[in-house]
This record gives structure tokens, C-alpha cells and sequence, in this order.
């Protein structure tokens, strides 16, 4: 019989420690609904999707109920619809609301792939799709949105950049009546994933079959939990192993569940995606971690060392568990959805500075960071530049998801409520950067040997 | 195909009685059964048969919900066991 002890440890993990799967994302293709005549594009985009998600709600509730695991969230990730808008021309926010329309309809909560890949220049219908994004996300509820603007063969597209940097303000511009929500939903990326299931960066790249089901699992409370029970005089080795095992643990929940998935609906199953997404819920941080690890709060010296620790046992743990790792794999630190990155930025131990430092070692960027509203767009560019130049020169996935606070000042507090949670607003460094965002061009693709 | 189901709380008379009727109703074979008294809490767990089951897995947990309500009751497939905690 399987052992009293295993089953205890599974039962706290889901109820005491919020294990669970953070998401089922059906990846679609839309490169068969290409179509010059826009309202027959939209037309087939939504019958495409249709079709191949109208049960995935109903089977991620089915396969809750047989494990007895939540899995909170069910969504769609579709082709960058900069490359259908190309073809068909036209208004682009026809699309957002066709995806908008279609995810409201099959149940999911959020459809990602309003997006382009522009990162070594623009091609038809990248820019009007970019230049659209603010409308798309404030006429929608549930469209996700994103544009990579960098990688590491490419180098950075700093006209992509610059305008990012005005489309993120006026994204939260024209949702200021809602916390400036829109910005929430609007991710600027380097070395984007083509299979990540995360939200709001989640699309489906162009290299991926016809259809796939990914999976996010998370599980920061559990990793957490687990370090507490640790003494304190044990070794950074033992840490760094204890998260390993932890981690694989919560990977072989998430291959379970998306084989089944994915027999169920009759799709390939793509990847699984292990990354620590912290909620908003007491306990279930990856700050706590960083603390559990030693730290009196996080953001202090030798947090971004706790994070590589904690980045890379992860990703061992998770490579051990499942053949089919993918996506981001890696710890997130969104500021606003995590109650220990709210607390320790409202104390003032973790800077947005910081946090850049701390990206340079985890698996995403500046992430659900709430900037002054009077912030300029080409400070907000300036910030996107950096975080790209993180990316580009090591090989890794950077974002940028940053929320300019309109209406309110340093200091204040946005509240989203849900899962978005609330932030304070960060200070930014209040010296200008406008001479380098407005020569814009290109930062050539950075050597790859001579690593030093 | 087997279920793990597990029975938390306080201890009271008759728990194991009232589960394994459930179970029963349910057309689901004990298989085997471990419980365990701490003062006064008490931690059940029971694996059961489910290729028989008369009703789903869910409609199962419901029936022994009811049954012994006091207590937080869990039933999950027994693969998830096995795979997070075999290699």
C-alpha cells in the first residue's frame, strides 16, 4: 500500500499549502484561418477555437474531480494575431474581440496571443497590431497581449521599444476608470517562449503544432512549507536539494494531469511549465521563500543569490520529473500578486533596482510592478531597454509588465483585487533617458563567445 | 483502478461504520484500511476498489461527506500517489 506519510504530505500540500495546477492552456494554431477578407478571418478564428475548446473547461472540472486538485485556471493561447491581421488588413481590434467573444463563450478566463514578434523588425500588420493593443485591451475583458521586441540572435528592436513605452502608458490610460488594468494584461518581451502557458505572456508560437495542451503547475507555499521544517544551520546544498525534491514532486502532479488532459481532449501534449506563481493568498509566496531561506525581507543583499538558488533548483527538479519541460520553468516575482513582495515594497527593502538584479537570475522580468502615473513613456521605454538587454545578453526570457498608476502618486496603493492583487507604487529614477529611447534603431545581437 | 480516501478530525464513535457504508452503497471494495487515534483526533485512510462504482468518484466523496459530516474527507485517484511519490 502506497505509504500513510506520502499521502498525508500530498493532502497538506493541496489543502494547507494551495499546490496546485495554476493552469491547462489549449495552444491553437490560427495559420489556416488567414484570410483577406477580415470578417471571414474573425469568422473562422472563432469557429477554430470553438470547435477545439468547447469541452476544455468542462474536462479540466472532470479531472479536478478525479484527483481531487484544483486546477484554477483553463485558457487559450492562439498564433500572434499580427501575422492574421497581415493577411486580412483591416482594424486588428476585430480580432481581440473575436478572441474576447469566443474565450467568454467556451468559459476559459483569459486567451493570450494578441500579440507580435517584432524583434529584428516590423512586417505587415506588426505595427498597426502594436498600435492597436491599447483599444484591444480596454474594449475586452479577457484578451492577453504581448510583443518581443528582442533576442539573443537578433539583438533589440529599439523602435519597438520606444513605442512599447507609449503604448503601455496609454494602455493604462485608457483603462484608468479600472485600476489601469489594461497594462496588467500587455507583456513586453526578449527571447519570448513559443509554449509558455502563462498569462499574460502566454501565445502560440509559430514552430508549434496545429494543436497542443500545456500545462502550468505551481506551488510556492509547498517549496515554502517545506524550508520551514528545515533547521536553520542546515547548508545551502541541503536547501538547494530539499527544493529539488520538492519540485519534482509537484512536476510529476502536472504530468499526470496533462497526460490525461490531453488523452481526454484528444490533443498532443506539449509541455509542462514548473514555475513557483505566487497568489495573492497568505503563504503561497516566492518572497517567503527568499526569506524562509534566510533573508530578514526580502530585496535585501543576497537576494538575488536566494533566487538563483532557488531558479535553478527548480528547474533540476522539474527536467527530473517530465520529459516535456518547457515554457518559463523557473520562479516568478510578480511584485503586486505576491504578499511578501507587497510588504517588503511598501517597507521599502525591495526596489524596482533590486528587482532588475533579481531578474537577471529567475525565470521571467519586472513583473506586476506599479509605476507613478506621471511616469514618461520614454522611461518606461528605458526600463523595457534594460530589461531586454538583461535578456538578449544571457540567453534567457526577460518581460517587462509594468502598470503606470494614472491619477494615482509614490507611495498609494492600486488594488486589482483577484488574482492580480494590489501594489504599491514604486518609486522610478526621475532623471530622463529621452535622448537614448527617441534615437531608436537597433542594439546589435551581443557576442556569444569571449564570455567574461 | 483504486482510490485513496481519507477520513480527518475529531474522533467520535462509529467513523470507519459509517464511511466503509458509504463505500458500500457506493459499490466500492475496501481493500485495505489504516487508521490512527492522536488524543482526540483521528486520521483514517482507506483504499478502495473503484473499477465497480455505481456512481462517479465525486458522487462517492459526497455520500461519505454526508455520512460523516464533522469529519474533512478526501478521495483522490490513486495514481497521483504513485506518481509524485515513485520514481
Amino acid at each position: 500500500m502506497i505509504n500513510m506519510k506520502d499521502i498525508m504530505e500530498t493532502i497538506t500540500m493541496i489543502q494547507d499549502e494551495h499546490l496546485d495546477i495554476r493552469t491547462i492552456t489549449m495552444g491553437i494554431s490560427l495559420i489556416d484561418c488567414c484570410d483577406s477578407d477580415i470578417d471571414k478571418s474573425c469568422q473562422k478564428v472563432y469557429d477554430k477555437i470553438y470547435r477545439l475548446t468547447k469541452d476544455l473547461v468542462k474536462t479540466g472540472e472532470d479531472i479536478e474531480k478525479k484527483y481531487g486538485i484544483p486546477i484554477v485556471n483553463k485558457r487559450i493561447s492562439v498564433t500572434p494575431i499580427s501575422i492574421l491581421a497581415g493577411v486580412s488588413g483591416g482594424d486588428p481590434v476585430k480580432y481581440a474581440k473575436t478572441l474576447d467573444r469566443v474565450a467568454k463563450d467556451v468559459g476559459v478566463n483569459f486567451i493570450g496571443g494578441y500579440s507580435a514578434l517584432v524583434h529584428k523588425g516590423f512586417s505587415a500588420g506588426d505595427r498597426e497590431l502594436i498600435e492597436s493593443i491599447p483599444r484591444a485591451l480596454a474594449e475586452t475583458d479577457f484578451v492577453c497581449s504581448s510583443v518581443n521586441v528582442g533576442s539573443t540572435k537578433a539583438g533589440i528592436n529599439m523602435d519597438a521599444v520606444k513605442l512599447m513605452g507609449e503604448v503601455v502608458k496609454e494602455t493604462a490610460e485608457l483603462t484608468k476608470d479600472r485600476q489601469c488594468i489594461g497594462a496588467a494584461k500587455l507583456v513586453v518581451f526578449c527571447n519570448a517562449p513559443e509554449d509558455n502557458p502563462f498569462m499574460a505572456g502566454a501565445f502560440h508560437g509559430v514552430g508549434e503544432p496545429d494543436c497542443v495542451l500545456n500545462v502550468g503547475v505551481s506551488g510556492p507555499g509547498v517549496v515554502r512549507s517545506a524550508l520551514s521544517k528545515m533547521p536553520k544551520d542546515a547548508s545551502l546544498n541541503e536547501v538547494a536539494d530539499l527544493i529539488k525534491k520538492t519540485a519534482f514532486k509537484i512536476t510529476r502532479m502536472g504530468q499526470l494531469v496533462g497526460a490525461e488532459a490531453s488523452a481526454r481532449l484528444g490533443v498532443p501534449f506539449g509541455i509542462i511549465d514548473l514555475s513557483l506563481a505566487p497568489t495573492p493568498a497568505v503563504g503561497d509566496s516566492v518572497a517567503y521563500i527568499l526569506e524562509e531561506i534566510g533573508l530578514e525581507q526580502c530585496g535585501t543583499h543576497g537576494t538575488t543569490a536566494a533566487l538563483a538558488i532557488l531558479n535553478d533548483a527548480v528547474k533540476k527538479g522539474g527536467v527530473m520529473a517530465s520529459s516535456n519541460v518547457g515554457g518559463l520553468s523557473g520562479a516568478f516575482i510578480p511584485v503586486s500578486e505576491d504578499a511578501g513582495m507587497i510588504e517588503a515594497a511598501k517597507a521599502g527593502t525591495l526596489t524596482i533596482e533590486k528587482l532588475e538584479a533579481m531578474t537577471a537570475v529567475c525565470s521571467v522580468g519586472l513583473d506586476m510592478i506599479v509605476l507613478p502615473g506621471e511616469t514618461p513613456a520614454e522611461t518606461i521605454a528605458a526600463i523595457i531597454a534594460d530589461e531586454a538587454a538583461i535578456g538578449m545578453v544571457n540567453s534567457k526570457t526577460t518581460a517587462v509588465r509594468v502598470i503606470p498608476a494614472i491619477g494615482y502618486k509614490q507611495g498609494e496603493i492600486l488594488d486589482f483585487g483577484g488574482l492580480l492583487g494590489s501594489g504599491p507604487i514604486m518609486a522610478v529614477n526621475n532623471k530622463s533617458s529621452a535622448v537614448m529611447i527617441n534615437r531608436g534603431g537597433k542594439i546589435p545581437a551581443p557576442m556569444q563567445s569571449l564570455k567574461n | 483502478m483504486r482510490a485513496v480516501i481519507t477520513v480527518l478530525g475529531k474522533d467520535m464513535v462509529g467513523i470507519l461504520a459509517k464511511a466503509s457504508t458509504a463505500c458500500a452503497e457506493s459499490n466500492a471494495n475496501v481493500v485495505e484500511v489504516t487508521q490512527s487515534v492522536l488524543e482526540e483526533y483521528f486520521a483514517m485512510i482507506m483504499l478502495v476498489d473503484i473499477d465497480k462504482l455505481n456512481c462517479s468518484l465525486e458522487e462517492m466523496k459526497n455520500r461519505i461527506e454526508a455520512a460523516v459530516p464533522e469529519m474533512k474527507v478526501h478521495v483522490m485517484h490513486e495514481d497521483i500517489f504513485n506518481s509524485m511519490h515513485r520514481i
